[in-house]
């Protein structure tokens, strides 16, 4: 992959004798144009900030697969209308709109992507990692799922069915990885700490159970 | 538009690349690009399909180049000058020239409405009685069309076969709303096979599910 798909990566020139790069002064002029002539209020995006540094992330999905792992009855909710099942925990809204929640199991395997930009569901994972955003991950996801998946370590059996939801509409989308062995004697809680973001776009699995085999 | 965005199938992007333990921003001025980008949007003043397709529109070799806040920030500046909330010179000095009208400043997005906008989002199913063209089994083809305006219908699936699994409702099309107008339409899931798709090398097991709505769609034989 190019360097430049890595924005943590990316070099910005500095300008002679700026500490500034050529993007941080632009961005610099454009949110003071912009607070000055009234279009955005500087406490909006202060809020807006926080919202996605501190109270909407990946645990607010992981409160929802640890509670269909425990619940049929809610499981079943989701299934039938993500939207409204996700909305009982508290989430939805921005990104998250129309929901939608794929199931793994032993024989099927479901991959997110957003091939032509970077849809993601927001209220339950919060904002993409570089990596989701990436030219590479955008490019292949579709073309070779399994080869994107051993990328992140991960080997599945070649009878296995690949199911790749490419998010060309408004409709946003939550795997639901398997529940891994050993972990009957965990509480919702302790379930949620095993769900992490990557289970939920479909890279990884979830778990393993604590002192378990990864 | 067959622009580089559309990116599914590409070759030569090399491996996916995980960061461990990733901040949410990497840089001060990429939260500013995304807060300045949603605030600047919850005016109303351009819908969704619109900033998608201001992004697409960024110079392809720039795009390619530019990393994901730097298209949002080139995506911004063009909504911001297309839609007329800023001038080309206020641009350029990052001065402004002149008060927001007071129409619009009631529309500014307020710290105080911050959680409340994000809890309610945008609204993009459309509650109107439209008939649908395919009923869930159908067999479809999607349109080889190559529109070169916004459109969400990827390359990689145009002229192929695969069938529909679900029926989403009536939603907002992007192709007409990226301009301004209005063909709300069904939305379905629609599953293609690998193989279908990318030939005989891919698994035989796997497929690719795309939501396309009826305008990208034409009946077809089964696959």
């Amino acid at each position: 992959m190019s360097r430049s798909d890595h924005d943590h990566e990316h070099d910005h020139a500095h300008p002679a004798g700026s500490r500034f790069s050529e993007v941080e002064v632009r961005v610099k002029a454009l949110e003071s144009l912009l607070v000055d002539k009234g279009v955005v209020d500087p406490a909006a995006l202060d809020r807006l900030i926080d919202s996605y540094e501190h109270r909407i992330g990946p645990r607010n999905g992981a409160r929802v697969v640890a509670r269909a792992w425990t619940d049929p009855a809610y499981r079943q909710r989701l299934q039938r209308d993500a939207t409204a099942a996700v909305a009982e925990l508290g989430y939805g809204g921005a990104q998250g709109e129309h929901m939608v929640v794929v199931e793994n199991s032993a024989r099927v395997h479901n991959l997110v992507v957003c091939t032509l930009c970077s849809c993601y569901p927001w209220p339950v994972l919060g904002l993409p990692p570089v990596w989701y955003k990436s030219n590479a991950y955008r490019a292949r996801a579709v073309v070779d799922p399994r080869g994107v998946l051993r990328d992140f370590g991960l080997e599945l059996a070649g009878d296995v069915e690949v199911r790749v939801w490419d998010s060309t509409a408004e409709i946003r989308y939550l795997v639901l990885p398997e529940r891994p062995a050993g972990t009957e004697g965990l509480s919702e809680a302790q379930l949620a700490e095993l769900v992490t973001r990557d289970a939920m776009i479909g890279v990884a699995r979830a778990g393993p159970a604590p002192g378990g085999k990864p | 538009m067959n622009g580089v965005h559309d990116m599914g199938g590409m070759h030569g992007f090399g491996p996916v690349q995980p960061e461990r333990d990733e901040p949410v921003f990497h840089h001060d001025w990429e939260k500013k690009v995304f807060a300045l980008r949603f605030a600047s949007g919850a005016m109303g003043k351009w819908n969704i399909d619109m900033a998608r397709h201001a992004n697409e529109r960024m110079p392809p070799a720039e795009y390619l180049a530019a990393t994901y806040y730097e298209r949002w920030l080139n995506g911004l500046e063009r909504l911001l000058l297309e839609r007329g909330v800023v001038t080309r010179r206020e641009l350029e000095t990052g001065r402004s020239d002149a008060p927001l009208p007071a129409e619009d400043r009631a529309r500014v997005l307020r710290a105080g409405a911050v959680d409340g906008v994000l809890t309610a989002g945008g609204n993009y199913r459309v509650d109107q009685d439209i008939a649908a063209r395919f009923a869930v089994g159908a067999a479809v083809v999607a349109r080889n069309i190559h529109p070169p305006g916004a459109t969400r219908l990827p390359r990689y699936a145009r002229g192929r076969r695969g069938v529909v699994e679900r029926d989403h409702g009536v939603f907002i099309f992007p192709d007409a709303s990226a301009v301004g107008g209005r063909k709300p339409q069904h939305l379905y899931s629609v599953r293609f096979r690998a193989r279908e798709l990318w030939g005989d090398a891919a698994s035989a097991h796997d497929a690719v599910y795309l939501d396309l709505w009826d305008d990208y769609l034409d009946p077809a034989q089964p696959a």
